[in-house]
């Protein structure tokens, strides 16, 4: 063991000697390596950022939610024979919500679309969720000015306006938005709550901050006089109780909708669970690709210290007969070869690492992200591993060398 | 007892389609506390036995004891390890790594012997101060003259006590003062109970050793004793 560790430290010293000998070369080479781990390091960084922004949206919404829908959102069931089921009623939601015991609340809710306005400023197509009061208790909302509207509010169908923290900023700048009127098509609304910032833009029109809440009596009242179909939200008690809560909420929908044993639900529940499938299904994707793509500019810097480990060996050629004239093994002469190429790219990695970190501080303007301790770990271990393969082969030529071949070399 | 006992050794390189007897049946005993010269013209083969004696190479057939031990078949480390243990060489070019401080070059043999720090360092310094360079530890190679080159390269030798000294010609780069001088180291070191053989072509160089074996064509010529006498000067 303890030869191991002098010959690894000999091998270090004379890497470091022949790193600093041969400068221009090394640094060049070096650069390779830079290049590459800086841009894995980013990529890591920019995917770990489309992820927490993905699970802040996410659980801004409410992680543990169901919803009931008429349709089912991510599933290869046709669309036509979807469409073709009664919708779900207002009516049907009354009284799912006094069979259901388990869930911690229920509450409908409609989307429509439709233009903001507040004295000059306006957000066209802005996207309204209708619902009840019950609605705030199935989210993880803060408010930053009022609340969310009343029961009092929900069943009196009153014009009463939550707003979404980008939809507020817009409308209002810097003014206090609590209590003024905005108009939705028209129609004057009274603001009586602003959401904090939820955080996340992966969700885009979903996402709270660009929505506004109103009673869902106002959007059948106004908007959608044809009564159109209600999605059920509903939010278990904790995420061990998601799958028994989704349990009863499928016997108490097939109640609630007259279903007879032999048939089949005409009503779907989904879960957050599909969204996250369906992001990971196309987020994947891009992420592999995207990793493959920066992993192809590692390869070219590997592919550089390779070169130059080939042309190191070729010069010392006389020197690894020396040593192995004097007592050094193949593992020795391999261990050295392999400590240089592993050194050369254990700097680059580093330098790789310390621009990737300055050049994500300016990312972070685009996407709240910030390079993760894992980053570095694997940018590292990457970096490290890259020197150990690209030396390979440079270090097993010059170990199986011939000493009376490589001490006759001139 | 013999620390070198060469039985039927044949050396045969392929040279394209013809083989070529570097080496053809040499049986050869060096005893302990020997100073041999090993001389022939060139292509005679004492490259080839220099390299096959210390354990560069390996004989085609034949057997070769060193110190008792066969190791005419042993693998490439096996072989890495005996030179590192038994045989200190010196070479006509010095060999010195050149990045490396005259005490460092030194102290490499014992590196790779796996010898603790301290006590690597106190044998290096002892045997660069047998060798009169211990005001020159920290120089590089470049920064010394020719002959304290070599003298660094015979204290990288003797650092770990070898079984043989292996010098091929060792003065050949050097001048004839210079030249003189470490023949002297070395009939220092031979008087001190070392096993030392030299690869000269050299008549006066040979005339300092004990005994002189004589190559042509890959056979032993001559092997024959030195009377103790005066040793003669260059161009005598």
């Amino acid at each position: 063991m303890r030869h191991h560790l002098f010959e690894w430290k000999e091998g270090l010293l004379i890497s470091l000697t022949a790193i600093r000998a041969n400068k221009g070369r090394s640094i060049l080479t070096m650069l390779g390596i830079v290049i590459g781990i800086c841009s894995v390091a980013l990529m890591a960084t920019a995917i770990n950022g489309i992820d927490k922004a993905f699970a802040n949206g996410i659980s801004a919404l409410g992680a543990d939610n169901l919803y009931i829908d008429k349709y089912a959102w991510f599933s290869d069931e046709d669309f036509f024979l979807m469409r073709n089921r009664k919708n779900v009623t207002m009516e049907q939601f009354e009284r799912f919500e006094k069979l259901a015991q388990l869930p911690l609340a229920v509450a409908p809710s409609i989307l429509t679309m439709h233009k903001v306005l507040a004295g000059d400023n306006y957000v066209e197509g802005t996207l309204m969720t209708g619902t009840t009061d019950g609605y705030v208790r199935t989210t993880n909302f803060n408010f930053a000015r009022g609340r969310f509207f009343s029961a009092l509010e929900s069943s009196g169908a009153r014009n009463v306006a939550v707003l979404g923290s980008e939809v507020a900023a817009h409308l209002f700048a810097k003014r206090d938005p609590l209590a003024q009127e905005v108009k939705i098509d028209g129609i004057p609304f009274r603001v009586v709550g602003v959401l904090e910032k939820q955080g996340s833009n992966m969700l885009g029109n979903f996402n709270p901050d660009n929505q506004v809440y109103i009673p869902i009596g106002t959007v059948f009242k106004y908007f959608r006089r044809d009564r159109d179909t209600v999605t059920i939200v509903v939010r278990a008690r904790n995420t061990a109780m998601t799958e028994a809560t989704k349990e009863e909420a499928i016997g108490m929908m097939r109640r609630v909708r007259g279903l007879l044993y032999d048939e089949k639900d005409d009503f779907s529940v989904n879960t957050q669970e599909g969204l996250t499938t369906e992001y990971d299904k196309v987020v994947g994707v891009i992420k592999l690709v995207g990793l493959f793509i920066t992993g192809l500019s590692l390869l070219v810097g590997a592919i550089g210290i390779m070169n130059i480990m080939f042309v190191s060996v070729k010069e010392r050629t006389r020197e690894i007969g020396i040593r192995k004239a004097i007592g050094a093994k193949k593992r020795t002469i391999m261990g050295q070869f392999l400590t240089e190429a592993a050194v050369i790219c254990l700097m680059g990695g580093l330098v790789g690492l310390v621009l990737a970190v300055l050049l994500s501080m300016l990312v972070n303007k685009f996407l709240p992200t910030s390079v993760q301790m894992n980053t570095v770990v694997l940018a590292i271990s990457i970096s490290l591993l890259t020197g150990i393969v690209s030396g390979l082969a440079p270090a097993w030529t010059a170990a199986k060398m011939d000493p009376v071949e490589a001490l006759r070399y001139e | 007892m013999n620390i070198i006992n060469f039985e039927n050794i044949s050396r045969v390189y392929q040279v394209g389609s013809e083989e070529v007897h570097a080496l053809d049946n040499v049986s050869l005993k060096i005893d302990r506390n020997e100073y041999v010269a090993i001389m022939g013209p060139s292509g005679s083969g004492k490259s080839t036995l220099m390299n096959i004696l210390g354990c560069l190479d390996t004989p085609t057939s034949g057997k070769y004891d060193l110190k008792g031990t066969d190791v005419s078949d042993m693998s490439d480390n096996e072989l890495a390890e005996v030179r590192n243990r038994e045989i200190g060489f010196v070479f006509q070019t010095f060999n010195l790594l050149p990045r490396a401080t005259s005490f460092h070059n030194v102290e490499l043999p014992l590196i790779y012997a796996g010898i603790p720090a301290a006590e690597r360092r106190a044998k290096a310094e002892q045997a660069l101060a047998s060798v009169g360079l211990k005001d020159r530890m920290l120089h590089k190679p470049n920064e010394l003259s020719g002959g304290q080159r070599q003298r660094v390269a015979v204290a990288r030798a003797l650092v770990v006590g070898p079984s043989i000294i292996l010098a091929d010609e060792p003065t050949g780069n050097l001048d004839s003062k210079t030249g003189e001088d470490i023949m002297a180291l070395f009939q220092e070191i031979y008087k001190l109970g070392n096993t030392i053989i030299l690869v000269t072509h050299e008549e006066y160089i040979a005339n300092h050793a004990k005994r002189v074996i004589r190559l042509l064509d890959g056979r032993i010529e001559s092997d024959r004793q030195v009377a103790e006498r005066a040793v003669p000067k260059r161009g005598n």
